[in-house]
């Protein structure tokens, strides 16, 4: 599958989430304009650009699916998108707002909405994936500005970029960042995480939280068990594995294992 | 006064952070319906703090919004560290105000430049805005990314921020990365009067509206975050932090999944123009005098002054940051120890958007047992719908609908709303209901 136009045609589309994934394209300073060169940005409405039925090149895709709308409209940007690319934690593994799966998801909109008849929303937030086939998943909460372009000049030249599977440790070791875990005992999710944020929290002193999600061949219950030799409680060990990408299989598992145990 | 229906039905915001829509109905040259509907999904955000301990609370409320985390920090650390009868050092309150003077540029840059300067001049949009104006863009686009920078020095990264905790910051930048950075905002200061200057050009609809303002205030300097600062009025209210639910009452509109905000039941404005109305003697003489040099004179009450408000605010902002970097010296520790304690938390500090309350239920083990918190947004949204009453007719209802139409999104655009914001905050308060 190669880009054949001599300008790429790209759509930015928000989904539930913060916004802040848009941000790494709205913060290129400079670069976003050279962007605007290079490609044309047929959607974007946080730039003001409003073409939702365009068929483009390659779509951005910001958020996870939580109402029934985005589960239609998802599927309508797959048909209209040659290449597909997932954008952040949201929509790579669900979010933080993947937390109502784990809880009685309709239970908790009804507390929460005193006339819940007004507010469509599903009672799970799920990633892309679970709705449509994705050519690309940049993880990260947020992404970084480099993980995008990087992806788009890739796609220029008709290959799908190399994502980095190494784990925060091995980059935290290459900064020369002083180990937390082993020097202060302070709990650290770098062995199990994806690197790509440039081990910015080890860096800074304090431990990973995980949000570039799980690395390649991660052994979650090793860390675990040493996270129990620091005098951790299962329900502390659970609230690690189960923060920013609390739906990624691998942490979804072993936080549920610790959650169970907590309430027994 | 024509007899025609009109819809105007805007079904996708352009140009504001997050999903919002605008329903507006003219039924024999009289507005029947008027509707900011906000139909960003919610996430949940209050149910999800509950069990959480305190020491995450700054990691998860950066999530709310991508483009104010410093804000969400900020109120969340002043609130649980008040309950805590945490004392931080002078060092970190000035550092705070630095950080936080990070995000005022960044935010107030973006929205000058990329969302609201195009309706001024005409454009679609910023890369259109570019092409003409390219000196103007790549200026704006140089301060958006020095505010950046700002927030990464003490955050690492300007979007999610990883460097706050409740006590103080993970780390303190060295002499010599704070030096570099000072020689930068130095020279970026012309550029921030150069705005002022430029944005003062444009053309202003004269829109005098009568309106409330709200905005922290502090005895000696221009509010940012919250100690020593009382929540204050342009009716004279001057109120603690922790008596905010007393006067500020919300209410859900079926339209919207973020609540309406009211002052003693009436709508009020916060942000830049209000806290400049309420504000403006505490700025910097240098501003001032921009100010006083292009003709605008505060209190305003035009809301299509924001915008000005706004460049002011990034003006001040690197003149404050670099009043409080220029003599800086690398402290020991970053951070103060923190006892914590079964409570309920208050805090407020102004995001770029305006006034940011927090509040958070804390149990023995120093666990969220639950949380509020209301954004500028939800505050603003009856003043915006307010607003697009009065200008709406003072415009003309008979005019063609896609002069009406980008008539009320330059209107909505000039309180810069934050939806993914607003959103949340909505859940919140129905939770307590």
């Amino acid at each position: 599958m190669r880009i054949t136009n001599n300008r790429p045609t790209v759509a930015v589309h928000k989904f539930t989430s913060c916004d802040g994934c848009q941000l790494a394209i709205l913060n290129l300073e400079e670069e976003l304009l050279t962007l605007a060169e290079l490609v044309e940005i047929k959607q974007f409405a946080e730039a003001g650009i409003l073409d939702e039925h365009a068929e483009v090149d390659i779509a951005f895709i910001e958020g996870s699916i939580t109402t029934p709308r985005e589960m239609e409209h998802i599927k309508k940007i797959r048909e209209q998108s040659r290449y597909l690319i997932a954008m952040g934690a949201c929509a790579t593994s669900g979010g933080i707002q993947a937390l109502r799966n784990m809880h009685d998801g309709q239970a908790w909109i009804d507390e929460i909405y005193a006339s819940p008849q007004h507010i469509e929303s599903l009672t799970t937030s799920t990633p892309l994936s679970d709705h449509v086939r994705i050519d690309l998943e940049l993880w990260g909460c947020p992404v970084s500005g480099r993980q995008v372009t990087a992806a788009i000049r890739a796609l220029l030249f008709g290959v799908l970029p190399k994502t980095e599977h190494d784990k925060v440790c091995l980059e935290c070791k290459r900064s020369q960042a002083v180990c937390v875990m082993v020097s202060r005992g302070e709990p650290c999710m770098g062995p199990v995480t994806n690197t790509g944020c440039g081990a910015l929290c080890p860096q800074f002193g304090r431990g990973c939280y995980a949000c570039y999600g799980p690395a390649e061949n991660p052994n979650p219950n090793a860390l675990a068990n040493r996270f129990e030799g620091l005098g951790m409680t299962a329900d502390e060990i659970a609230r690690n594995f189960l923060f920013i990408n609390n739906s990624a299989p691998v942490f979804h598992t072993i936080g549920q294992k610790y959650s169970d145990r907590h309430d027994e | 006064m024509s007899d025609r229906t009109i819809n105007i039905n805007v079904p996708v915001l352009a140009r504001v952070e997050g999903e919002g829509a605008l329903d507006l109905r003219i039924e024999n040259g009289s507005i029947t319906d008027l509707r900011l509907r906000i139909f960003e999904p919610p996430r949940l955000f209050e149910k999800f703090l509950e069990g959480r301990h305190y020491s995450e609370v700054p990691d998860i409320v950066t999530r709310i919004c991508g483009i104010c985390p410093v804000a969400y920090q900020m109120s969340a650390v002043y609130a649980l560290e008040q309950l805590f009868n945490t004392e931080v050092t002078p060092w970190i309150n000035a550092m705070r105000r630095v950080y936080y003077c990070g995000e005022w540029i960044e935010s107030h840059a973006l929205h000058i430049h990329l969302l609201a300067a195009p309706d001024f001049l005409g454009f679609e949009n910023a890369p259109a805005m570019a092409k003409q104006f390219p000196a103007e863009v790549r200026r704006g686009l140089r301060l958006q990314g020095l505010g950046n920078q700002l927030i990464k020095l003490f955050g690492a990264r300007s979007v999610n921020p990883i460097g706050v905790k409740v006590g103080g910051f993970h780390k303190a930048p060295d002499e010599a990365t704070v030096a570099a950075l000072v020689e930068r905002l130095r020279t970026a200061l012309p550029d921030a009067k150069a705005l002022i200057e430029w944005l003062a050009t444009l053309d202003f609809p004269q829109r005098e509206q009568a309106f409330i303002s709200v905005s922290l205030r502090h005895p000696l300097e221009y509010p940012i975050n919250m100690h020593d600062t009382t929540l204050c009025s342009s009716t004279g209210h001057n109120i603690a932090i922790n008596v905010f639910e007393y006067y500020f009452k919300e209410s859900q509109v079926p339209h919207s999944t973020a609540l309406h905000c009211h002052l003693e039941g009436k709508p009020y404005l916060v942000g830049p123009l209000a806290r400049l109305n309420l504000n403006h003697e505490q700025l910097h003489d240098e501003v001032k005098q921009a100010l006083a040099d292009t003709g605008f004179t505060f209190p305003s009450h035009n809301p299509y002054h924001n915008i000005i408000a706004r460049a002011a605010e990034i003006y001040y902002a690197l003149l404050e940051a670099v009043r409080l970097l220029e003599d800086y010296q690398q402290p020991t520790a970053a951070a103060v120890e923190v006892t914590p304690k079964a409570g309920t938390a208050y805090g407020c500090t102004e995001a770029p958007r305006g006034t940011l309350w927090h509040r958070y239920e804390i149990d023995d083990h120093g666990i969220i047992s639950a949380a509020r918190l209301v954004p500028p947004t939800s505050q603003n949204q009856a003043r915006i719908e307010a607003d697009l009453h009065s200008s709406l007719q003072v415009l003309g209802l008979d005019n063609d609908e896609t002069t009406l139409r980008q008539h009320a999104e330059q209107v909505i655009r000039n309180y810069d709303p934050c939806i993914s914001c607003a959103t949340h905050f909505l859940d919140l308060t129905v939770t307590r209901n």
